[in-house]
Formats: C-alpha cells, structure tokens, sequence
C-alpha cells in the first residue's frame, strides 16, 4: 500500500520531466539506443533513492541522477578510451559532411553547430544542453552537476566560447 | 556602469539571471556601447541559432512504457522485501539498544573533553559552510570591512588580517554558534581550499593542538585571550603554513 503510493508520487513529480531527462541522456551519449538505456537506468535509481529527494520541482534532481548514470555507465563499460575515440569520430565525420557541404553552404550552415556541439567535451556539452535547451537556471544547473554557481557560470562562458569558434571554423572552412 | 563590469554581466543578462536593478544598468550600458552590444548581439544570434538547429530529442513513446513497467515491478519486487527488512531492522534495533546502553554507561565515566566536541561541532560547521549558501555573511576582501561587520553582532572584536600576499586572500566572514556562543567566521581560501578561522575570548587551553577529523585537518590555538581555530581540506603542511601567518603578532 505504502509502496503503491511511493510510486505514485514518484511518477507525479519525475515523469513530467521524461522529455528533458531523455533530451540530456541523448546529448550525453550521443546515441539512440544508449539514451534509452541511461533514462530507463536512470529512473530506476531515482525511485530507489526517492527518499533522497527534499521536494520542489525535481528536475534538477533528476537530471543530476542521469548525469551520473551516464557518467556511471561511461566508466565502466565503454573505459575511459571511449570519449575521446567517439570524438574522432565526430571529427571524422564532420571532415566527410564539409566535402559535401562545399556544394551545399546552406546545409553546411545547419549541420555544423550541431555537430560543433557534440564535439565539445561533456562538461562543456551537458551545461549549454541544460541552459539553452532544457531552460534551466544557473541554480538548476548547478544541482544538476553538482558544482559550485560561479563554476556553472564560468563553464557556460567558456563553452560558448567554443562553440562559437567552432561554428566559425566549420563556417570558413565550408566557403573555402 | 563601466564597460569592463558590463562584459562580466552580459551573459547573465542574456540567460536571464540578473535582479531588475542590474537588469537595467546593463541595458543602459549597452545603448550606449558599440563593443557590448556587439557581444550581447552574438550572444542572441548563438542562442536562436542554437534552438533553431540543435535538436531537442524527444523520448519515445515506447520508451516511456517500457519505464513505467520497469517501475511498477521493481515497486511490487520491493514490497515483500521490505517486509522482511522490517523484522531484521528490529532485530538490529534491539542490539543497538543493548550495545548503546552499554556504550552509554562507558561514556558517563569518561565524558569526552570539551575541546573534543568543539572539535566536531567546527568540522560540522565547516562542512556546511561549504554545502549551503551560508559561506559567507559579509563577503568582502577588504578587512576594514570585514572586521566593523562584527560590532553589535558579537561582544568581541576579532582580529582580522588579509593574508593574501602569504597566498591566503581573506574572503569574508560570518557568523556562527560553537560551544553555545556566538563566535566569529573568518573565512580564507588557498588555491581552490576554503580555510575558516574560528575565533572567540577565551583562554582556556594552552599551546596549540593539531587534529584530524572526518578527513579535514584542524589546528586549535590560544593567543592573546582568545580561543582560535583553523579548519580546513588543505593538507597540514599548508595548514600549518597558513596558522603560523594568521598568528604572527
């Protein structure tokens, strides 16, 4: 009885945020099947540690659960090697996609920032996710990665700092 | 507002994080400032260009079932299981009780010295210091500010140095309640490490006092009437440097 309305609760406060929770799991793992299995895991935990939660809107909580699930997962099946092969592999395709895009500038244009924004290391990536698409606050963020407010603000800074730069390259590289 | 101020702002501006009073002396300085509405234009232009073309994935319908179920089972698979916890949690309470008991009679023979609980109630405190927004009451650098701060709030005046030229820069201070007293928070930073110096009137002790808990290192020390302590994650070497400048006459 107890547990049935534990889950209810549970559902009403985290299910609303499936959507962002899987949009993040997406970005961190740059992959389809592996989002799915981090949101899945990820809900999992978060209900076993339900009793952790101290109330409120809950997302940055549950996004702070994903992310280390994700990190979690990152670890230990794939080893440290992993982030910097799937990388390259970014990279490579990026190059490949620029040959093409010399015909097409305009599509060039639009797969570039994307691609720019997979490329950035994880900690740069997860914090303009949260903030630019997931809309959430310098606070909201900062309990999601668990570090400090001035940290968010100085990771996001740098972040877009190399996003833009990245764009600009692709950019030039394309008109070339 | 100067234009260096305005830069450090614009980004907070733009994300919307800013109280209506910098809100408004940062669209004043942009008006004005080519440079930084510049910026704050790029900042724009990243922002649409990011929603227009990073994709907000959104998650299968399939997926959501698939949690659901996984939920529902892992709430029915803890239902029994939490039955049986029930019966060893008493089982454990009742040898808890006894080892406490036991533990209780031990303790009144030898209560533990006071300087012992000062010790963990200020690795309690420095701990939460670090967690909450309470690092700080007065942030400030300067120590003309810092030390006024303290009139009225305590019946001592603590002495405050800036040893930031020793590599120790003074961030602030605050308030706390130690050995049901209010004492004074001077609060120091070294590299990423937060150092914060207890210190109130009393001259109980003598000579100083070196201790380690929960993973932070602590120095205690008597000068001039006052009780003094310094508690930090940096290690003792550095610790020990810090103290030996804080206690410099």
């Amino acid at each position: 009885m107890e547990q049935a309305s534990n889950l209810e609760t549970f559902e009403r406060t985290m299910m609303p945020h499936f959507n962002a929770a899987f949009n993040l799991a997406r970005w961190l793992t740059r992959n389809q099947q592996d989002a799915e299995d981090i949101v899945q895991e990820s809900y999992l935990r978060a209900y076993r540690f339900f009793d952790g939660f101290k109330g409120g809107d809950g997302k940055g909580w549950l996004m702070a659960v994903v992310r280390n699930t994700f990190l979690t997962w990152a670890s230990h099946a794939k080893g440290e090697s992993q982030t910097v092969a799937f990388d390259e592999a970014v990279h490579d395709r990026g190059r490949e996609e620029a040959s093409v895009e010399t015909r097409l500038v305009g599509d060039a244009a639009v797969g570039s920032l994307r691609d720019c924004v997979q490329a950035l290391q994880t900690e740069y990536r997860e914090v303009l996710v949260m903030r630019e698409l997931e809309d959430m606050s310098y606070r909201e963020i900062a309990e999601a990665t668990a570090i400090p407010l001035g940290t968010v603000m100085s990771r996001l800074s740098r972040a877009r700092k190399l996003l833009a730069s990245c764009v600009q390259a692709r950019a030039q590289g394309a008109i070339r | 507002m100067k234009c260096p101020a305005a830069k450090e702002l614009i980004e907070a501006y733009v994300d919307g994080e800013l109280d209506a009073t910098q809100k408004s002396e940062v669209r004043g300085h942009l008006e004005g400032c080519i440079s930084c509405a510049e910026t704050h234009w790029h900042l724009v232009e990243m922002r649409t260009n990011f929603r227009k073309e990073a994709p907000y994935y959104e998650a299968p319908s399939h997926l959501r079932d698939r949690v659901s179920r996984s939920l529902r089972n892992e709430a029915r698979r803890n239902a029994p299981r939490r039955a049986i916890q029930w019966k060893w949690i008493g089982v454990a309470a009742s040898i808890l009780l006894a080892v406490s008991t036991a533990w209780n009679v031990q303790m009144f023979r030898s209560r533990p010295a006071a300087s012992e609980r000062i010790a963990g109630e200020i690795v309690s405190s420095h701990v939460r210091s670090l967690v909450g927004d309470h690092l700080l009451d007065v942030p400030s650098t300067d120590q003309h500010t810092v030390k006024p701060w303290f009139n009225g709030k305590i019946d001592f005046s603590p002495t405050v140095k800036d040893l930031a030229s020793q590599g120790y820069p003074l961030i602030g201070g605050r308030l706390e309640y130690i050995a049901e007293r209010p004492v004074a928070v001077l609060v120091y930073q070294h590299r990423k490490h937060v150092i914060n110096l207890f210190t109130w009137p009393q001259a109980s002790g003598s000579g100083r006092k070196e201790l380690q808990r929960r993973g932070y290192n602590l120095i205690e020390w008597t000068q001039a009437g006052m009780t003094n302590w310094a508690v930090s994650d940096l290690n003792l070497a550095d610790l020990r440097d810090f103290v030996s400048w804080a206690a410099q006459m």
